[in-house]
């Protein structure tokens, strides 16, 4: 990274029932933690469309984290597992897309583990800040004209 | 009253869309008893500078197919728009970018590499590239700028409807024909085809299992496919969740899945992610190394998933600078 002052956007995608009240513990129990990252709460991981995170990408994210339950504690039974099987097809058509898989990371946080959130947002912070920024840009092709 | 007048222009595209015009059949006949045809660079004679010479907003409507790769293009529909009322995006590639759009995962640089030098069949010793300008015998030649970027045509002019699918159906065009002629449009902006998804439609609906499920996802030629059977139970990759419907399921009735030419419906912005979305929810493995062994099964996802679509998606193209 040329710019060491650098610092990344991150939105962060975060299920209702265990990882955003996992944040809330992080907060109310005031761990320090990257200020870099934008949460948007959502009842459930498996409600992430992958639109959303191309959204994230295009309107000038740096990298998506999108957090749900553990496996086997979804208060819907199994919307984290759709939000896995989504990642993994969604993180091999962002590659094709130019973008690398490291910028979006899914993550299992319980509402108990304030500490564990606090260091996953420290990680992929530091992570994103050594891939540097993304700066998608697409206007529509409407540079090239003349 | 004299006729009202239609034009007909192509830009990046294949000619199918002319085909589709043509497939009309002796409905062409009422079509052109009822309009002047006064631009067609497929079966009529008339040149740039005829369109040139007309009056601004002259021309009631002109149908505009292909995408927009070329500056010679981009000229046209301008041209075209500032001399039309009303300009119709016709068939997938001026609708969403269409199969030519696939080319926005690469740039210029790479397309020429790749088409005059790297091909198996291309001989060009000397190195020949087109050039924009070329001076011979003193007298200069030149050729239309080539973009990095395919577009879609709503995103180089203003579009005010879209006749989905590739190539669109004779009796789409023919109802989008007859509402024009009667004045019975949709709000502006409408695609001209029902808010439905393909599968609302599909004769094999009724054939998919209460929970679908696929563990292994093939390709049409790998397996003998089933006339009735839903093509995603088969485990076969069929884009009708997230397509619009109206195409009077040409492919299924071929015993093809559905590609995805129409679009997404008007609830969904990008079809390809949104499939994504709708796909990986079907594979059945809760284990991630399953998961990604199922999904190392789909060749080509993004290609896949935007055949028609990627220009109009929500990223657009491959990251430029990613491009090797």
């Amino acid at each position: 990274m040329s710019n060491g002052s650098f610092e990344p956007r991150l939105v962060g995608f975060l299920c209702n029932w265990c990882s955003y009240t996992g944040a809330d513990l992080a907060g109310t129990a005031r761990m320090v933690y990257a200020p870099n990252i934008r949460i948007i709460r959502v009842m459930c991981s498996g409600r992430v469309d992958s639109q959303f995170v191309l959204k994230a990408f295009r309107e000038g994210a740096d990298g998506v984290l999108i957090s749900g339950c553990h496996p086997g504690d979804c208060h819907y039974q199994e919307g984290n597992y759709k939000a896995l099987r989504r990642y993994k097809l969604l993180v091999r058509m962002l590659e094709q897309l130019g973008i690398e898989k490291e910028r979006c990371r899914l993550a299992w946080v319980s509402a108990s583990e304030g500490a564990r959130f606090q260091q996953i947002v420290n990680e992929f912070t530091d992570q994103i800040r050594r891939l540097g920024p993304l700066n998608f840009r697409f206007d529509g092709g409407s540079h090239e004209q003349a | 009253m004299s006729k009202p007048k239609v034009a007909f222009y192509w830009c990046a595209s294949c000619g199918g869309c002319e085909e589709a015009v043509v497939d009309l059949a002796e409905n062409i006949l009422k079509v052109v008893e009822a309009v002047d045809i006064v631009f067609w660079p497929v079966a009529l004679d008339f040149k740039k500078k005829d369109v040139e010479a007309m009056p601004d907003k002259s021309i009631a409507v002109s149908f505009i197919n292909g995408s927009v790769r070329l500056s010679e293009q981009e000229e046209m529909v301008h041209l075209l728009r500032r001399k039309s009322q009303l300009v119709v995006a016709f068939g997938s590639c001026a609708h969403l970018g269409g199969v030519p759009g696939l080319a926005n995962f690469w740039n210029k640089e790479t397309i020429f590499r790749r088409a005059y030098f790297t091909t198996p069949s291309t001989v060009n010793p000397d190195g020949v590239v087109p050039q924009e300008k070329v001076v011979i015998e003193g007298k200069e030649l030149t050729l239309p700028a080539f973009y990095d970027t395919v577009r879609a045509l709503d995103q180089v002019i203003e579009v005010d409807y879209y006749l989905p699918g590739c190539a669109p159906p004779p009796k789409l065009v023919m109802d989008a024909v007859l509402a024009i002629l009667e004045g019975k449009l949709p709000p502006k902006g409408s695609v001209l085809s029902p808010n439905k998804s393909l599968c609302d439609d599909c004769d094999r609906n009724k054939t998919k299992p209460e929970k679908l499920t696929i563990k292994e996802f093939k390709r049409p030629w790998q397996v003998m496919l089933d006339p009735e059977k839903c093509f995603l139970a088969q485990g076969i990759i069929c884009m009708g969740p997230a397509t619009r419907t109206g195409c009077e399921e040409r492919c299924i009735k071929a015993n093809m899945p559905c590609r995805g030419c129409f679009g997404p419906t008007d609830q969904v912005y990008d079809q390809g992610a949104k499939f994504l979305s709708a796909l990986a929810s079907l594979i059945d493995a809760k284990d991630e190394k399953e998961i990604e062994k199922i999904v190392q099964t789909i060749d080509d996802p993004a290609g896949t998933f935007y055949r028609f679509s990627l220009p109009k998606s929500i990223l657009g193209r491959r990251k430029m600078e990613a491009i090797k």
